[in-house]
């Protein structure tokens, strides 16, 4: 007997997460299966619309207003700029994240020093912005080799922000190894666990602030890398405010990045209030179509491959990082449905030679028409009842754009909506 | 007596440290010159074999008999650089019986210890070779980390007195009255070690004697001092593979042909090579039917090669030098025999020696005699050490310790940091303050880190050299940026800053040539990482100002000023 669903996703990154919810909450039976980890637990949790135009102009204050300038093929051209907005409602309801209150994207530091564009924040992002003029005490953990405080805040004053500020490197107390995981950190301050220090055992949320009160002057903001908690994210942030008498906020990190992975923990949460059903964990393996329509999907589980079939299908299965899209020495291809993936036959064409050079791998994915159904080599449907969304789909440079989370947020939108009215 | 002749050396590769190091043992007063950091050139290009000699065992006797003998040297006095993986010549069907024989001979004639093992005896050695390989010869090849040996010898040299300059280009050979006095150097950034933003100068190094070690390089001095020194740079690739598949060198059993050797390395397996002159030794075609070949050819002796992930692949050019009357056409046929060049007798122009040819696991041996000559211009009569006195690492190293408890380390990453510094592991790992590792893929801690930025100024690239950071799977993707922050305190930000690029773009290009299946995968993470969390493609510090009040303050704040469009006060941005 095969798992039924009006709508299948296959994918649990944010674009699947995306489309799962907009297809629920448009009132679908949904279904969302995905394999591997997704790439929310590499990507810092701030949610990019656009930040840079593909010949790189920018930082772009207004992200709506320069997406009809994009070339014709982009994925926001596909969807158009009102859908774009929709889907950025959708998700503002279902997360805390800021930055809906303008347009404009705001500008976040990095853990590296740098400033980037992006249009979403999260709420213990916000006291960081980098066009707030308030004097910032950036604060790093001596064994956390992830964010260097003092380099940051020196880039960041090389990049011109229009305030003061000053790092300085802290030893995190308590008796955690040097390479400790972020996450014993934030489970740390969560809990907070005693610690001892000097002989005394205290909460570690005070004995952090105490740490922090030591080189702390008249900043009136004080920023940490990424590790407050992961559950009582904003009580941790909450009570070392008290305590050091300044706004508190997280510069995002990389992997493992818990804003990332409080992302992830929110949007499953708000798939499930929805009513989808999820499974996390199994590879599609296999499909069967019938003419020009996919009718089962097979899921594979301790070995066995079991059925699963939906009137739509939903493909969600991310770019070349996530492995959605795959290669080897000859070809790239899409591994699930084998849609058409087009690219140059010598492999040396994928690249660029500087790093950060216009790179054509970046633009891999599956071509699509308006309603996002991905394409073969001729332009016709590969499958009627088939769309895709987020980093599988191509056409844009996410990375060097910074268009990564709004073009997941709004395909997916788009395909779960769509997806939603065909079985309507 | 009198103060000691200052030697000038050319070329800072493992021929003009091991030079270095020997004459600076010998009491001579010797400053090195290097156009790049340590091993530059060929020597940082290479397979890491340490050979038996079983390689030449058939075409070129003396040559394997100088590397049986080298080979049980290294292991003495350059413990931590060498590991002993032993080596196997594969026979497959195919491949001509009576060379086997041959090779056999020829390695019992020159003394290198080889046994025949049958296919199954092999296989049970190397469990991933072909099903029908028949048999093969067991001798003692070992990998060797070319870069460790290299810094080992300088550093010595230095203990000794020594002077080396990296990053410092020779512009012109000095001559006075038919002799040479020395060098014009160009120093990228001043003298003394690298520090980005330092401005370079000229220098004067007068010398009593000049010894060019450039290797594939030495025709460009030789023309500085109107010498004629006929290299045939021959390049061969090599591609590296994201884990060992051998943990014993594999050759191929047969006369000559490309794509015949695996070396465990580190890590990783090295797959060479190809042997094809080349006009220019930093000029020539790096193509992508050579990394394929390496695939394919070497598929034949371990299969799983054909669908393993490589995640880089890199060129280097041999030195080889023949007397130009032999005149060879195929670069395989050109002896593997290094050559002393003596100017004054060649050309009659004092006060110079060239040595061209040769191979790295004679390097020491190569030292060696051309110390001898040198003293002898000289007229000192001093005893060679260098085969006796063990390097820097490699001094009175008893292993057998609890790594973890003695620095604090996991035992993985506490094993490989004490393999890698030999005997300094106690000086450089003891710390009380914390030790987080720095890079995991080769399990490199920051007070490894630490050391190697003591020893090489601001390049990120030496340091990488010095302690294998940032050459593992994630070829730097997760740990670049914690290199230049382990450099910021030490440096100001925007001299970390420029060494961070630095390291991102030369990661980025032996890449180029591992950009499918799984590598692309781990490049596309790279690039999202860099770019779209760091925003190092389109850094503001590095570009134009921006005008910050256009963008969002915060809820807290009223709207921003700004209207759509693109906010910077000079208009577009090029990116980097």
């Amino acid at each position: 007997m095969a798992i039924e669903s009006e709508v299948l996703v296959v994918g649990g990154g944010l674009a699947g997460l995306t489309s799962a919810l907009a297809a629920a909450r448009e009132g679908a039976d949904v279904r969302l299966v995905s394999y591997k980890q997704s790439s929310l637990h590499h990507a810092s949790g701030l949610v990019d619309l656009l930040g840079y135009t593909p010949d790189g102009e920018g930082p772009i204050v207004d992200p709506y207003a320069a997406m009809p300038g994009l070339p014709d093929d982009h994925p926001y051209r596909t969807v158009g700029v009102e859908t774009v907005r929709e889907a950025m409602t959708l998700f503002d309801d279902v997360t805390d994240y800021r930055g809906g209150h303008t347009d404009a994207n705001a500008l976040v530091p990095t853990h590296g020093g740098t400033v980037k564009p992006t249009a979403r924040y999260p709420a213990g992002a916000a006291a960081g912005l980098a066009s707030d003029d308030r004097n910032v005490l950036l604060v790093g953990i001596e064994s956390m080799t992830d964010f260097d405080a003092p380099q940051a805040a020196a880039h960041l004053e090389a990049a011109g922000v229009p305030f003061d500020v000053r790092g300085e490197t802290i030893r995190f107390p308590g008796d955690l190894r040097a390479d400790a995981k972020v996450t014993r950190y934030a489970k740390l301050l969560d809990t907070n666990g005693e610690v001892a220090v000097r002989g005394r055992t205290r909460g570690a949320r005070d004995a952090l602030a105490e740490r922090v009160n030591t080189v702390h002057g008249n900043e009136r903001r004080v920023g940490f890398p990424a590790v407050l908690g992961d559950q009582h994210t904003d009580a941790v942030r909450g009570a070392l405010e008290d305590r050091i008498g300044a706004d508190v906020f997280e510069v995002p990190m990389g992997p493992p990045s818990l804003p990332g992975l409080r992302l992830e923990e929110a949007l499953f949460e708000a798939l499930k209030e929805a009513g989808a059903s999820v499974e996390t964990g199994n590879p599609v393996v296999d499909f069967d179509a019938d003419g020009g329509e996919i009718e089962t999907v097979y899921v594979e589980k301790n070995g066995a491959r079991i059925p699963n079939r939906a009137d739509q299908y939903v493909l969600a299965t991310g770019g070349l990082v996530g492995k959605g899209i795959e290669s080897d020495r000859e070809s790239v291809r899409e591994p699930v449905f084998d849609c058409h993936v087009a690219h140059a036959d010598d492999r040396y064409e994928w690249f660029d030679g500087d790093a950060f050079g216009d790179h054509p791998f970046a633009r891999f994915g599956v071509d699509t028409d308006e309603t996002l159904r991905p394409l073969a080599a001729d332009g016709r449907v590969e499958f009627e009842n088939l769309r895709a969304a987020g980093s599988v789909v191509g056409g844009y440079d996410f990375a060097a754009e910074k268009s990564g989370s709004g073009v997941s947020i709004a395909t997916g939108y788009v395909a779960g909506n769509t997806a939603a009215m065909e079985v309507r | 007596m009198g103060s000691p002749p200052h030697i000038a050396v050319i070329g800072g590769g493992s021929t003009g440290a091991g030079i270095a190091r020997d004459l600076s043992m010998r009491g001579l007063d010797v400053t090195l010159v290097e156009q790049g950091n340590l091993t530059h050139g060929t020597t940082g290009r290479m397979h890491g074999l340490l050979h038996s000699g079983g390689r030449y065992a058939v075409s070129d006797r003396a040559s394997a008999r100088e590397c049986i003998e080298e080979n049980r040297v290294l292991r003495e006095i350059a413990t931590h650089c060498v590991e002993m993986t032993g080596g196997l010549f594969v026979k497959r069907p195919e491949d001509d019986e009576e060379y086997f024989q041959e090779k056999l001979r020829g390695c019992r004639a020159c003394g290198i210890p080889a046994e025949v093992v049958s296919g199954a005896e092999a296989r049970a050695m190397e469990p991933h070779l072909a099903k029908d390989v028949e048999k093969a010869i067991s001798v003692p090849d070992g990998a060797v980390d070319p870069f460790r040996l290299v810094v080992a010898n300088a550093a010595s040299a230095i203990e000794h007195g020594a002077r080396i300059e990296t990053h410092s280009t020779v512009r012109d050979v000095l001559i006075e009255d038919g002799e040479v006095v020395g060098l014009e150097v160009e120093h990228a950034s001043g003298a003394g070690k690298r520090v980005h933003g330092t401005e370079g100068g000229r220098e004067e190094i007068r010398a009593d004697y000049v010894v060019n070690a450039t290797g594939a390089w030495a025709g460009r001095i030789g023309e500085m001092a109107g010498v004629d020194i006929e290299v045939r740079p021959s390049k061969g690739v090599m591609t590296i593979m994201n884990v060992r598949q051998v943990d014993t060198v594999i050759n191929r059993c047969r006369p000559k042909g490309d794509a015949d050797i695996v070396v465990p390395h580190e890590t990783t397996a090295i797959l060479g090579t190809t042997d094809e002159e080349v006009e220019d030794p930093e000029e020539y075609p790096e193509e992508g039917w050579e990394v394929d070949l390496m695939i394919e050819t070497l598929s034949e002796l371990v299969p799983m090669l054909e669908d393993a992930r490589t995640i880089r692949s890199f060129w280097g050019v041999r030195p080889l030098y023949e007397p130009p009357e032999v005149g060879s056409t195929d670069p395989t046929d050109i002896t593997r025999d290094y050559f002393l060049l003596d100017h004054a007798e060649r050309d009659g122009l004092e006060g110079m020696t060239s040595i061209v040819g040769g191979k790295f696991t004679t390097y020491r041996m190569m030292g060696e005699e051309i110390s001898d000559h040198v003293c002898a211009q000289f007229g000192i009569d001093a005893d060679c050490h260098t085969a006796d006195v063990p390097l820097p690492g490699s001094e009175d190293f008893t292993v057998l310790r609890d790594y973890m408890d003695e620095f604090g380390l996991r035992s993985p990453i506490g094993r490989r940091s004490v393999e890698r510094l030999g005997s300094r592991a106690d000086e450089v790992l003891t710390t009380s303050d914390p030790n987080p590792t720095v890079c995991t893929c080769e399990g490199v801690t920051r007070a490894e880190i630490r050391d190697a930025i003591e020893g090489s100024g601001s390049d990120l690239n030496a340091v990488r050299i010095r302690t294998r950071a940032s050459m593992g799977n994630c070829q730097g993707g997760f740990c670049c940026h914690r290199m230049a922050g382990e450099l910021h305190g030490e440096y100001d930000e925007d001299v970390a800053r420029q060494a961070w690029d630095e390291l991102l773009q030369e990661r980025w290009k032996g890449q180029r040539h591992a950009l499918w299946g799984e590598q692309l995968s781990q490049a596309a993470l790279n690039y999202a990482l860099h770019a779209t969390t760091q925003n190092r493609d389109r850094d503001p510090a590095d570009g134009d100002p921006v005008d910050f009040t256009a963008f969002d303050g915060g809820a807290r704040s009223s709207e921003p000023s700004g209207t759509a469009g693109v906010a910077t006060d000079g208009g577009g941005q090029d990116g980097d």
